[in-house]
């Protein structure tokens, strides 16, 4: 059997396994040392430093400076307020309205297959696209969102992209029509891995409908939805695609902004580079924190690795 | 007796139940609708023709339809050159994504070693950088290479956007194939190798899967690396072309809706096709593990 095996010209079985093991990791280990590891460091030497489109040969570390400057600031702290409810009410919605279509997908219907391939539709369609094509659908005189308020509900059509709070409500709007379908899908695989008999055995218990939701969907749900909810939150508060195409930049005067397109903004229309990569780590950090908080309030981390 | 009183009060639920049903099925209706709404828009503004790209009807179809935009969109503007560029780069990324997951996610499920557990958390970590943190040190890098308006950059770019979450997911299905597979398989004297590309990979398509489409649609779609990595025009990938057409929104509405479409047909596709495998991949691979 041994000899059999040395005929491979790569033979494993001389291997150790964790040599075996580490020559299965080296060429992921080499990408992401190159492309993930060395950059983050170098994003930390950045946030130290003055580099800017002025000072992009001759930059030099000048400490703390732009942390400070990124908490002097007061449009960090707006900024940041901003984020949080965009994260919050994109997320909720995500959550609710797709836990709501993966119940009633859930049950025998009609044309049930059909239907689902169709709401799965959003998350299909490349984010540029949706943001481009919610854009134009918020035109003011063109759009067809206008166009039908004016023509069926009769009221004054509504300056979308013009105003502050309302282009930050159509980037809402757009965003929560792209990402229900992911926490549908989810809570859909998470529906059918539920029991039949467990709703049986309700059943003759005398439970309603929303007995055994709360007592058996719930529950079981959980812990499938929980990671799925972290995931959703962490690209939510990142999704910079959406914010930035539909607003166009942050549009009107920089208005419209979470922390993530703020910071595109400073990096790639500023050239403010130490800046950007300081604020850069004060994102991760938040977010970081969060994500241990969050994992640790709901004890999910089992199930998330 | 029993049976007729359970009869009864079935009747009863009977009606409930389907005017509950009706309700739910009116709620699904309505959601689709919204669901398909712009898809529809998108479609009937590509099939305007050029004079009347701004109109304010809300019909469908316009009366005087024509494929005009589709027609310029391949003789007049670069699109062709653009799709193919997308094509290779999306290409070269799945494939690359593909091999370093499926080996990287297998040692991570059935070998002990050295900072296995510290990798797992870092790559979760990864997942949490604002876009910018690697893309600004990156970028930097890239001037200093000079590598901005080359494709190298930017595959690079997308294969380590795209691997943590590929790594992982793939990790969380092997673990959920038996490890006596492997070891039937060593007994009849397979090689360790072996064992994992005969028995193994096979039978985690579903995950493969997955990660292939992850991969894809990072690269496919993607416009905020591409708008600071490629600059030259003829390097273009679709998403920057499209950008292009919308900038000029008035003369150009028709050219932009017909190469939406365009563009959209192949992710939707393809995400369509694999939506079976979709539930399950996921459910079972990056949620449950």
């Amino acid at each position: 059997m041994r000899r059999r095996a040395t005929k491979h010209s790569f033979d494993s079985e001389r291997l150790t396994p964790n040599t075996f093991a580490y020559i299965l990791m080296l060429p992921a280990a080499i990408v992401m040392f190159g492309v993930v590891i060395y950059p983050f460091f170098y994003n930390v030497v950045l946030s130290f430093s003055n580099m800017s489109l002025r000072h992009f040969r001759d930059w030099h570390i000048i400490g703390f400076k732009q942390y400070a400057e990124v908490f002097s600031g007061k449009i960090f702290y707006s900024v940041f307020l901003k984020t949080v409810i965009w994260t919050a009410v994109n997320v909720f919605f995500h959550v609710t309205i797709g836990v709501l279509l993966a119940l009633i997908l859930n049950r025998k219907l009609f044309g049930k297959a059909a239907i689902r391939t169709l709401l799965i539709l959003p998350w299909a369609i490349p984010q540029v696209i949706v943001a481009l094509t919610w854009r134009s659908m918020f035109n003011y005189e063109y759009g067809a969102i206008n166009l039908f308020i004016a023509q069926y509900l009769n009221m004054a059509p509504i300056e979308w992209l013009g105003k502050p709070l309302e282009a930050f409500s159509a980037c809402i709007i757009t965003n929560i029509w792209l990402g229900f379908p992911f926490m549908m899908t989810i809570a859909l695989g998470g529906l059918q891995s539920i029991p039949q008999e467990l709703y049986e055995a309700a059943e003759i218990d005398g439970a309603s409908g929303w007995q055994k939701f709360w007592t058996v969907t719930a529950p079981l749900l959980k812990p499938v939805m929980i990671p799925a909810i972290t995931l959703g939150i962490i690209w939510t508060f990142n999704n910079v695609n959406i914010i930035w195409l539909v607003s166009n930049g942050g549009e009107p005067s920089d208005q419209t902004h979470i922390l993530v397109s703020y910071v595109y903004k400073a990096a790639f229309n500023l050239y403010r580079y130490g800046y950007a990569a300081a604020l850069s780590m004060v994102i991760f950090l938040v977010l970081l924190t969060f994500s241990l908080v969050f994992l640790k309030r709901t004890r999910a981390s089992e199930a998330a690795y | 007796m029993r049976l007729k009183v359970k009869g009864q009060k079935s009747r009863g639920v009977n009606l409930r139940a389907k005017v509950v049903s009706l309700v739910l099925y009116l709620l699904l209706v309505g959601f689709t609708i919204v669901v398909l709404y712009p898809i529809v828009n998108v479609f009937s503004i590509s099939l305007r023709p050029s004079d009347r790209l701004l109109s304010t009807s809300l019909s469908i179809i316009p009366h005087d339809a024509s494929f005009h935009a589709y027609e310029a969109l391949f003789t007049q503007t670069p699109f062709l050159l653009w799709f193919w560029n997308s094509v290779l780069i999306s290409a070269t990324v799945t494939i690359t994504g593909v091999v370093l997951a499926s080996t990287a996610g297998y040692a991570f499920s059935r070998f002990n070693f050295y900072g296995k557990k510290s990798a797992m958390v870092g790559l979760l970590v990864t997942q949490m950088f604002p876009p910018t943190m690697l893309l600004l040190p990156m970028y930097i890098m890239l001037l200093k290479l000079h590598l901005i308006n080359s494709y190298l950059g930017i595959i690079v770019i997308y294969t380590s956007t795209a691997l943590p979450f590929c790594v992982w997911q793939m990790k969380g299905y092997y673990d959920t194939i038996p490890f006596s597979l492997e070891e039937a398989a060593r007994i009849d004297g397979a090689t360790r190798w072996v064992a994992f590309r005969r028995v193994v990979l096979p039978l985690a398509a579903p995950a493969l899967v997955i990660t292939a489409l992850f991969s894809f649609m990072t690269a496919w779609a993607e416009y905020v690396v591409a708008a600071q990595v490629l600059q030259d025009t003829s390097l273009f990938t679709l998403p920057l072309g499209l950008k292009q057409f919308e900038s000029s929104m008035s003369t150009q509405w028709g050219l932009y809706a017909a190469a939406s479409l365009i563009i959209s047909i192949p992710a939707v596709a393809l995400f369509l096709i694999l939506s079976k495998w979709l539930i399950s991949g996921l459910t079972l691979g990056s949620v449950k593990g």
